[in-house]
C-alpha cells in the first residue's frame, strides 16, 4: 500500500464522514428506538440478577466511562429521543484484507452480551469486524484475528481541532510579529501569549537547561500549548477526553524520553554507568537503580497528566450523575440534590481549569528538568578542587565528595 | 484495567500531529516570536543605555551651556567697561584738542593782532618820522639860512648819526 493511497483514502473518510453529518438527525428515530431497546434488555438482565432497582434508568458508570474513553463516534447529547451523534471514520489494517475506510455508522447499533460474567456492548458486524464497548471501546474482528485500529476517533478528531486551533493561534501572532515590527506594542492574543511564552523560557528553560536552552525553546513552547489547549478542549461539554487518554500521555512521554536520551552527553552516561567515587560492591546496587529511574522519568510523566485529567473528567461527571442517581430514587431528591452537584461542578471546573494550565506547565517543567539532567556539564568546582580529594587507602572512595554527587 | 491500556490508533496519530505542529511551529511560530522576543528586549535594554547616555549628555551640555552664559555674561559687561572707557577717552581727547585749537586760534589772532599793531605802530612812527623831518627841514631852512650855522649843524648832524 503506497502512503499516497493511504493519505488519498484517509482524505476520503474525512470527508465521508462530514458528508454523513446531516444524516445525522435521520437515524435518530432508530437510535433511539434501538437504545431503548438496549436499556430494556439491560433491564431485565439486572432485574433478573436482582442486582439493582436504580441501575435501570441511569447507569453512572456507563455514562461516565462512555465519556472518558475514546470512541469510534462523537456523541454529543440526547434529548429525549434524538441522539446527537457524529459518525467518524474508521481506519483499520487487517493483513488478509489491507487498508479499509468506512463511516463508523455502518456499525450500526450496539447490543447487550454478557462475556465471562461482564456486561458488553457489541455492535452489529461490519465486514468481518465490529465494536465492543466495556470500559473502552475496541475494534475487533470477528475472527478473532488482529486488526490495527488507526481510526479518526473522537479523540483523535478533538486533537485535530485543537491542533488547527494551536497552528492558527501561533501562526498569526507570529505573523503580528513581522506585521508590526518588533518595537511596537504588542495587541490582543500576542500580548496574552507573550508573557507564557516569556514564563516558558525564563521559568522553565533557562533554569534547567542554562545556556543551552534555545535549542529546546520550541519543544518546550509546542509541549505545553499542546497540552494546555487539548486540556481546555477537553472541558468544554461534549468534549473528548483527549489528554486524559494513557495513549496520548505515552506519546508525550516518549518524545520526551526521546529528546532526553539524543541529547544526553558522555558526563551523564558516565554517573549513570560509571558512577564516580562509589565503591564497586554499590556500584553493582546503584547501576539498575539508576537505569530503571531513567526509564521511570517518563512513566511518571504519563501517569501524572493521564491521571489528572482522567480524575478531573471522573470527578466533574460522577458529581452531574448524582442528580440522576437521586433523581432516579425519587424526582424530589434529583432537584434537591441539583443546587449542591451544580455547586460543586462549578467549583469542579474552576479547579480543573486550573489544573489545565498547572499540568501542562509540571509536564513541560520535568520534561525540562530531565533534559537538563542529560545535557548537564561536569561540575566545575568538582576539577577545580580535584587535588583535595585524597583518596581513602582502602576503599578508594574520596574524601570531601559531597553527599549530592553520589545521590544524583 | 482497560483504560491503562494505550490505543495504537491515537498512539500514532497523536505522534504525527505532534511532529507535524512542532516542526510547522517551530519554523513558522516560535522562530520568529522568540527572535522578536529577544531582539524587542535588547531594543529596549539599547534604548534605556541610550537614553541614560542622552541624559548625562544633556546634563553635561546644560553645564556646559550656564559656563558659556556666565562667560558670555562676564564678556558683556567687560565690553560694557571697555565701550564707557573708550567714550570717555574719545570726549576728553576731543575736548582736550579742541581746547588746543581753540588755544592755537587765539594765539594766531593775538599774534597777528600784535603784528598789525605793529605795523601800525611802524607807520604811525613813519609817518611822524616824516612829519618831524619835514618840521625839521622847516626849521633848519629858516636857521640855516647862513651858511656857517649850516657847516656846524651838518657836523653836529654827521656825528650824531655815527652815534646812532
Amino acid at each position: 500500500m503506497s502512503s499516497r493511497r493511504f493519505f488519498s483514502s484517509i482524505g476520503l473518510a474525512l470527508a465521508l464522514s462530514f458528508g454523513v453529518s446531516d444524516h445525522l438527525y435521520a437515524q435518530h428515530g432508530e437510535g433511539a428506538a434501538h437504545q431503548d431497546a438496549t436499556h430494556e434488555a439491560a433491564a431485565h438482565e439486572a432485574a433478573a440478577h436482582g442486582e439493582g432497582e436504580e441501575g435501570e434508568k441511569f447507569n453512572a458508570s456507563e455514562v461516565i466511562f462512555g465519556h472518558v474513553g475514546d470512541s469510534h463516534e462523537w456523541h454529543f447529547f440526547t434529548a429525549g429521543e434524538t441522539h446527537v451523534t457524529l459518525p467518524l471514520p474508521v481506519v483499520v489494517y487487517s493483513e488478509e484484507k489491507g487498508l479499509q475506510v468506512f463511516s463508523s455508522s455502518k456499525f450500526g447499533h450496539f447490543h447487550p452480551h454478557v462475556v465471562d460474567g461482564k456486561e458488553i456492548a457489541i455492535s452489529e458486524s461490519y465486514e468481518g469486524m465490529h465494536l465492543e464497548r466495556a470500559m473502552t471501546e475496541t475494534l475487533v474482528s470477528d475472527t478473532g484475528a488482529k486488526v490495527y485500529d488507526f481510526s479518526i476517533t473522537k479523540n483523535v478528531l478533538s486533537m485535530l481541532i485543537s491542533v488547527a486551533l494551536l497552528l492558527w493561534i501561533m501562526l498569526s501572532v507570529a505573523g503580528k510579529y513581522k506585521k508590526n515590527g518588533v518595537m511596537t506594542a504588542p495587541k490582543g492574543m500576542q500580548n496574552a501569549l507573550e508573557p507564557v511564552i516569556g514564563f516558558i523560557r525564563d521559568e522553565v528553560a533557562k533554569p534547567n537547561l542554562g545556556h543551552k536552552f534555545p535549542r529546546y525553546m520550541p519543544l518546550l513552547l509546542t509541549m505545553f500549548f499542546f497540552i494546555w489547549i487539548n486540556n481546555m478542549l477537553g472541558l468544554l461539554p461534549g468534549g473528548a477526553n483527549f489528554t486524559g487518554n494513557v495513549a496520548v500521555t505515552a506519546c508525550l512521554a516518549l518524545i520526551s524520553f526521546v529528546v532526553m536520551i539524543a541529547s544526553a552527553n558522555k558526563h551523564f552516561w558516565g554517573h549513570l554507568l560509571n558512577p564516580p567515587g562509589v565503591p564497586l560492591g554499590i556500584k553493582f546496587l546503584l547501576v539498575p537503580i539508576e537505569i530503571i529511574s531513567l526509564f521511570i522519568k517518563p512513566i511518571a510523566l504519563i501517569i501524572r497528566l493521564f491521571a489528572n485529567i482522567l480524575a478531573g473528567h471522573i470527578v466533574i461527571l460522577s458529581v452531574i450523575s448524582m442528580i440522576f442517581i437521586f433523581g432516579g430514587l425519587s424526582k424530589v431528591a434529583g432537584w434537591g440534590f441539583a443546587p449542591v452537584s451544580m455547586a460543586f461542578t462549578i467549583f469542579m471546573f474552576f479547579l480543573e481549569l486550573l489544573v489545565a494550565a498547572i499540568q501542562a506547565f509540571i509536564f513541560t517543567n520535568l520534561t525540562a528538568v530531565f533534559i537538563g539532567q542529560a545535557v548537564e556539564e561536569a561540575h566545575h568546582h568538582d576539577h577545580e578542587h580535584e587535588d583535595y580529594h585524597p583518596e581513602h587507602p582502602i576503599t578508594g572512595q574520596e574524601y570531601n565528595t559531597s553527599e549530592n554527587e553520589i545521590i544524583a | 484495567m482497560a483504560l491503562l491500556t494505550p490505543a495504537l490508533g491515537l498512539f500514532v496519530w497523536t505522534l504525527i500531529a505532534f511532529l507535524c505542529v512542532f516542526f510547522i511551529l517551530r519554523k513558522f511560530a516560535w522562530k520568529p516570536i522568540l527572535n522578536s522576543l529577544s531582539e524587542r528586549e535588547t531594543g529596549i535594554a539599547e534604548s534605556i543605555a541610550a537614553a541614560d547616555r542622552v541624559k548625562k549628555e544633556m546634563g553635561q551640555m546644560q553645564a556646559e551651556n550656564e559656563k558659556l552664559m556666565v562667560q558670555a555674561r562676564e564678556e558683556r559687561s567687560q565690553m560694557l567697561k571697555e565701550a564707557k572707557e573708550m567714550k570717555d577717552r574719545i570726549v576728553n581727547e576731543a575736548k582736550d584738542q579742541a581746547k588746543a585749537e581753540a588755544n592755537k586760534i587765539l594765539a594766531e589772532a593775538n599774534a597777528q593782532i600784535h603784528q598789525q599793531k605793529m605795523a601800525a605802530l611802524t607807520d604811525v612812527k613813519n609817518e611822524i618820522g616824516k612829519l618831524s623831518v619835514e618840521v625839521a627841514e622847516k626849521i633848519l631852512r629858516k636857521q640855516l639860512a647862513a651858511g656857517e650855522a649850516q657847516d656846524q649843524y651838518v657836523n653836529m648832524l654827521a656825528e650824531e648819526i655815527k652815534l646812532n
